[in-house]
């Protein structure tokens, strides 16, 4: 295989949550951190997508930030490419890497600016990375960029709030786009839409990386739109990931027991008469996370073993699981899910 | 036959504007039968929040039901005094927002908002009432309630707060809930939980649901019917299973195809072109000529009533020939 393009070492993300000084001095409490990402590791090789998928809470959004470099990672370390991203680069070579990854938000509503007109908004990533110098170069890229997301040219004109969603969701990828990256980061780009228009935006992402083999992290907490979507799945839990697998793998044959959980818990649209096991407990506060595998309170294999240690990401059958029940071998297979003998017709 | 518990028949909703009057629900017919739960789908700017809205009588001026009636067990509810609504909302129509964090008055205990809304409804005195509050509390799954009902909202978790919701709803013993994306803000995990709760205890009391959703996969799991809504009219209702099965009204078969599975593997989603129309310019003739891929000439200029044509199946689309019930 060749060298991954992006390669997530360790990735930890701390984030200070104490009261004030004068709180903590008065009241004699420490100083309170939340683990929000947790010594996460994988790799994205190019033209693939991978997703996360997590509960609230889990962290996703966090190593988003991480990657994009919105946020500055406590330990750990982000290669983008062979050139490592979280040492901080400066000056021109920062520039030039960071042309090539781009973000594509959650909430269309709050990512566009709304004074400004379409054409600014797509046009700015060209005008910070210097790529179209003349104004007339820029306005025709934008055009462009708009028929490519199924806009036409004149909709440049007008105001963010002249669109629907699903439209300003289109103006959110025009503008990742605008810079030719290679790489997106995709942060629940459609879990603001109803299903109509996510489908016509997920389609639109599809076609876009076919034409232009992007590589994409694709985060969601919907897992039916994650198996339309990636190739292969990170599952988080409280920071740290659980289980990585090819899409089809997961489906089929879970192995984590939070993983097995989560799939039980998908309502069944197509009423194929799956019947949902009940799923017991909530995600722990972040703030006070269980002893050992965090997953333990709710797991129904849980023993002493997992309340003391946290389990290590470790290669089972070939997919890295973070379970010591799976480990041990005391976990029975789950039943094969009626997923795997369907397929398209 | 049985009389329903909640007879709605062409309800129509208007807000006037100074750009004219806008129609957010458009000539709306369904009944839904003790302990049956009917759930409401559409996009948003359907009018499925708006009908939810109509029924417990809370929509906002200038909006107004400009037709139509809406009948609680066979007594019209949708031209009475403000003060006659106030004593049925609650008491006999119980209520679940998407929200629960705002459904909830951060500055009472639970014990204070459960206890005051039994005595409102039920003459019962408060040692009596907090005894009921703490017995629904333990019914919707909130471990530890004795303990628990006297903490405040914010010392609950999401999950746990709409449990409370659903508490708070069911207190005065009601014939029909209102349940408006009850599971929306949730995490799936806990997303079947309240599901679950919810259909349990409605079953137990014998109450009819008014799911209004656009969660399709909810809908599966929770309803017996499904009335379908596109910009302000029925699409489609039937059994649910049917619906989702075999649905009749292409807006439907879009709907349904648009939703990515969990069990085959497709390459492209089927996707509907174009989006809702907006309220002031709904096409004339059937509202989704413009995107239906089945559409011909008579869908332009004559608009489909949701008529019969299966058993217990109604479709507002010139497609399928009217069946008069035998």
């Amino acid at each position: 295989m060749s060298a991954p393009l992006l390669d997530v070492r360790h990735l930890s993300r701390r984030f200070d949550v104490s009261k004030p000084w004068l709180n903590r001095v008065i009241e004699r409490i420490p100083r309170v951190h939340v683990r929000a990402v947790d010594d996460v590791s994988f790799e994205i090789a190019k033209g693939e997508t991978f997703a996360l998928v997590g509960e609230s809470g889990s962290g996703k959004s966090t190593i988003a930030r991480l990657i994009v470099g919105l946020l500055k990672p406590s330990d750990g370390e982000i290669i983008f490419d062979g050139k490592s991203l979280a040492r901080g680069l400066k000056g021109a070579e920062a520039r030039r890497l960071r042309r090539r990854f781009q973000m594509i938000f959650q909430d269309p509503f709050a990512s566009l600016n709304p004074r400004w007109r379409v054409t600014e908004i797509v046009a700015e990533p060209l005008k910070v990375f210097n790529t179209h110098k003349s104004d007339r170069e820029r306005r025709k890229r934008v055009g462009e960029l708009l028929s490519l997301v199924g806009l036409s040219p004149e909709d440049g004109a007008k105001f963010p709030h002249q669109f629907s969603g699903g439209q300003r969701q289109r103006v959110a990828i025009a503008r990742a786009l605008a810079a030719n990256p290679e790489f997106i980061v995709c942060d629940e780009p459609t879990s603001a839409l109803d299903v109509s228009v996510q489908a016509q935006i997920l389609n639109l992402m599809k076609d876009l990386q076919a034409e232009f083999g992007l590589t994409y992290v694709f985060i969601s907490h919907n897992l039916s739109v994650v198996r339309h979507m990636a190739n292969r799945i990170g599952v988080l839990y409280l920071g740290r990931l659980v289980e990585v697998a090819p899409s089809h793998d997961l489906f089929a044959r879970p192995q984590h027991p939070y993983t097995r959980m989560l799939l039980d818990a998908v309502p069944d649209v197509e009423m194929t008469g799956r019947r949902r096991k009940k799923v017991e407990g909530e995600i722990p506060s972040p703030l006070n996370p269980p002893s050992g595998c965090a997953f333990n309170p709710r797991c129904p294999f849980a023993n002493e073993r997992c309340r003391i240690e946290v389990p290590a990401l470790k290669p089972w059958r070939g997919q890295p699981v973070a379970c010591h029940g799976i480990e041990e071998g005391r976990i029975p297979d789950g039943p094969a899910q009626p997923i795997a003998s369907v397929t398209a017709p | 036959m049985a009389e329903p518990v909640l007879s709605v028949k062409n309800l129509t909703v208007q807000f006037p504007t100074r750009r004219g009057v806008l129609t957010a629900v458009d000539d709306i017919s369904f009944d839904i039968m003790a302990g049956e739960v009917l759930g409401v789908v559409g996009e948003s700017g359907a009018g499925k929040s708006m009908t939810g809205a109509a029924v417990i009588g809370l929509i906002e001026p200038p909006g107004r039901i400009s037709g139509g009636e809406i009948r609680l067990k066979g007594e019209r509810i949708d031209n009475i005094a403000p003060d006659a609504m106030r004593a049925i909302r609650g008491r006999r129509i119980g209520m679940i927002f998407q929200d629960p964090l705002t459904s909830l008055n951060p500055l009472y205990r639970i014990s204070q908002q459960i206890i005051e809304t039994i005595r409102t409804h039920l003459h019962v005195g408060e040692a009596e009432a907090r005894k009921r509050a703490i017995k629904l509390l333990d019914d919707v799954g909130i471990p530890d309630a004795a303990r628990r009902i006297d903490d405040y909202p914010h010392q609950f978790s999401g999950g746990m707060r709409q449990r409370v919701v659903i508490a708070l709803a069911l207190c005065a013993e009601p014939d029909l809930v209102i349940a408006d994306e009850p599971t929306t803000a949730l995490d799936v995990s806990v997303q079947a939980q309240i599901i679950d709760v919810m259909k349990e205890l409605c079953r137990e009391r014998n109450a009819a649901i008014m799911l209004v959703t656009h969660d399709m996969g909810v809908i599966a799991e929770t309803a017996d019917r499904v009335a379908v809504m596109y910009a302000g009219r029925l699409a489609e209702i039937g059994p649910v299973r049917d619906v989702i099965k075999n649905a009749f009204h292409p807006y439907t078969q879009g709907l349904m195809g648009s939703i990515p599975s969990l069990t085959t593997d497709l390459d492209r989603l089927l996707q509907i072109p174009g989006s809702m129309p907006r309220l002031s310019a709904i096409p004339k003739g059937c509202p989704f000529n413009p995107r239906c891929p089945k559409v011909f000439d008579r869908c332009r200029i004559e608009r489909p009533d949701a008529d019969p044509v299966a058993p217990d199946r109604r479709v507002a689309c010139w497609l399928y020939p009217e069946v008069t019930p035998a």
